[in-house]
């Protein structure tokens, strides 16, 4: 090797290095960028917001008043369609995605709803939102409701959930499986006892960003019909007599977080505006609250997981 | 069995004890125009308030088109309407054997509003409706084509959307027919945002409900307007609305409340509040109310369940 090839390389390399440079930074700016956005609107809510935050807000009811408002119902509201969604989606998504993977023979109709539920898994909300109102409300006649927007939103998700938990399924290796039938498991036994538990920590992620998007919807809630002014409490799901749970509260009509900070920022007194800010960190609170968790879940599942 | 299995089980049966058996509750449900919604908002709160939560009132926005819709449909007791009942919309609700009491609340009036710095002091009706008839459309875009001495500058228009009373109420004052509207304008149902867009141009012209005028008055300014028979420029003040001056942009404000629904207690009493506090929930949302007199007869025929329905246009 001559002297001349030496400088060619050095010099190559100076530039290879000089471009990882440029990417570097480049990559760093729009961390940076995106970070700062979030960080600045972030710092803008809790700054317009934390001063109306308290437990009276936490605990009051609405009111054209803005130093007296609160988000009691909203927050319950929002509560109670979450818990709609949770129990319908879980199920029905886990379910689906356990028979999908496990049980489902590959052919062309297996293929098509694996190609239409990625497609509805980014289907704009307004969307789902009026297909329930056409057959939730208006075909079933279920009312505008608790129960028909948590359903709403259950289908909304339901693609998200069944997408990531078969993703989690195909993660675990076919070695457990065959072990299981090696003891002499069913294939029922082994999804049980060793396949879905093992996929839990996955499922579970799915499961929580469903849930995590479902809390901030707006539009298919208001399609659905959630009213703007509501200063009561669905019923409370425990009674005194027999037979102690009660299901009225899905029947009951509601408002929920994201509807209530719309109609806030929509109206002409300026101090409604601290309103939706408090009632936006709320709702941020809760969705990391969902989160959290979540973590915590699948931090206790990781750690049951043996083999 | 591990926590994840028992926690899966769990989940695997809750769907289960979903049906719920849907009862009956005092409920009274009202939809419909954004206007008129404060009104309806602050009596809701005050009834409630009253009535420690032993009655509940919902309140939504739909739009006085929308809020009809509903009504006739049967999904809600009262609509609130920032106009009278359409022909079309009696006649679709009675199909449904849906018949109605209605009662005027209060007045208002559409402000035409410039931003401050624009030099336009009043406006005539005739040049109103050149600006906003279908066939202004694409066709008078700057100010001089409005008249004399005006500025070559681009006109911006801003106004409420289609679903809303207002717009049904100004094209029908206007332009001699209601919803006819040329197209090419920002259009939104949330009020700020039409107020932010006239107060930041000087070349911007909007329309929209007094109580927002005089909200942000600070901000925009409204424009008088020379009735179509002549005569001077009328100001959308309070007392010129209340004495019938400012036309023909002043209207009435409805509740129709559904007639078997009043036969509930819980709705025949959240209207009677209403009624009895009609003026100063009116006044509280910067509307104008009627007087006095009105409101204890409407009251009284309320009570007596004998009001006829649909009576008549705006006045």
């Amino acid at each position: 090797m001559d002297e001349g090839d030496d400088i060619h390389i050095g010099r190559h390399l100076q530039r290879r290095r000089r471009l990882e440079i440029v990417f570097v930074a480049a990559g760093l700016l729009c961390l940076i960028l995106g970070m700062l956005t979030l960080v600045t609107l972030f710092a803008e809510m809790a700054r317009q917001g934390l001063p109306r935050l308290g437990i009276d807000f936490l605990s009051r009811y609405p009111s054209r008043h803005a130093e007296l408002a609160g988000i009691l119902p909203a927050w319950v509201g929002s509560l109670a369609v979450m818990v709609v969604t949770a129990a319908t989606a879980v199920p029905l998504g886990v379910g689906a995605a356990v028979y999908l993977e496990e049980y489902a023979p590959r052919n062309l109709i297996t293929a098509l709803i694996e190609i239409n539920l990625t497609n509805l898994a980014g289907m704009p909300s307004i969307v789902f939102g009026l297909m329930a109102l056409g057959i939730f409300v208006f075909e079933f006649g279920l009312g505008r409701n608790i129960l028909t927007a948590g359903l709403t939103l259950a289908l909304l998700i339901l693609p998200i959930i069944i997408v990531t938990a078969r993703e989690a399924l195909r993660t675990v290796p076919d070695s457990l499986r065959e072990a299981a039938f090696a003891c002499g498991a069913s294939p029922w036994q082994a999804l049980r006892d060793h396949v879905v538990p093992a996929a839990g920590p996955g499922i579970l992620t799915g499961i929580i960003i469903g849930l995590a998007r479902a809390i901030g919807e707006t539009a298919p809630l208001i399609a659905l019909g959630a009213v703007s002014f509501v200063s009561f409490l669905p019923e409370s799901p425990i009674r005194g007599e027999f037979p102690f749970i009660s299901f009225d509260w899905l029947s009951a009509p509601f408002t929920a977080l994201p509807v209530q900070m719309f109609n806030w920022t929509t109206r002409p007194d300026p101090d409604f505006r601290a309103n939706a800010a408090a009632a936006a960190f709320v709702l941020v609170a809760m969705a990391l609250a969902i989160n959290g968790l979540a973590i915590w879940l699948r931090h206790r599942m990781r750690r049951e997981a043996r083999w | 069995m591990s926590v994840s299995t028992r926690l899966f089980h769990c989940l695997l049966c809750l769907p289960c004890l979903l049906p719920g058996n849907l009862g009956a509750r005092p409920l009274v449900t009202v939809d419909g125009s954004s206007s008129v919604y404060p009104i309806t908002e602050a009596a809701a709160e005050d009834f409630q308030n009253l009535r420690r939560r032993t009655i509940w009132v919902t309140v939504g926005i739909s739009g006085t088109g929308g809020g009809f819709r509903k009504f006739c449909r049967g999904e809600i007791d009262i609509v609130d309407a920032s106009r009278p009942v359409t022909d079309e919309e009696a006649r679709r609700c009675h199909a449904n054997g849906i018949d109605f009491f209605e009662l005027p609340i209060a007045l208002d009036a559409l402000a035409v509003v410039v931003a401050h710095d624009n030099p336009l002091g009043e406006i005539g009706v005739a040049e109103l409706r050149r600006i906003w008839e279908p066939a202004a459309q694409g066709r008078i875009m700057s100010w001089r084509e409005l008249g004399k001495g005006l500025p070559d500058r681009p006109l911006a228009l801003y106004g409420p959307g289609s679903d809303s009373g207002t717009f049904e109420y100004f094209t029908a004052a206007i332009v001699g027919r209601a919803r006819a509207s040329r197209g090419d304008y920002t259009a939104s149902e949330d009020d700020n945002l039409l107020v932010t867009g006239v107060a930041a141009d000087p070349s911007a012209l909007g329309y929209f409900g007094l109580a927002y005028y005089l909200r942000n008055a600070d901000r925009v300014r409204a424009l008088a307007v020379r009735p179509p028979a002549g005569g001077d420029a009328i100001l959308p003040t309070p007392d010129n609305v209340r004495a019938g001056r400012y036309q023909p942009l002043t209207r009435r404000l409805f509740i129709y409340v559904k007639q078997d629904a009043a036969r509930r207690q819980a709705v025949r009493d959240f209207v009677d509040f209403y009624l009895e506090h009609a003026a100063e929930l009116v006044d509280e949302a910067r509307y104008v109310p009627l007087d006095a007199d009105h409101y204890r007869l409407l009251r009284a025929r309320f009570r007596a369940q004998s009001i006829p329905a649909g009576d008549g246009g705006g006045r």
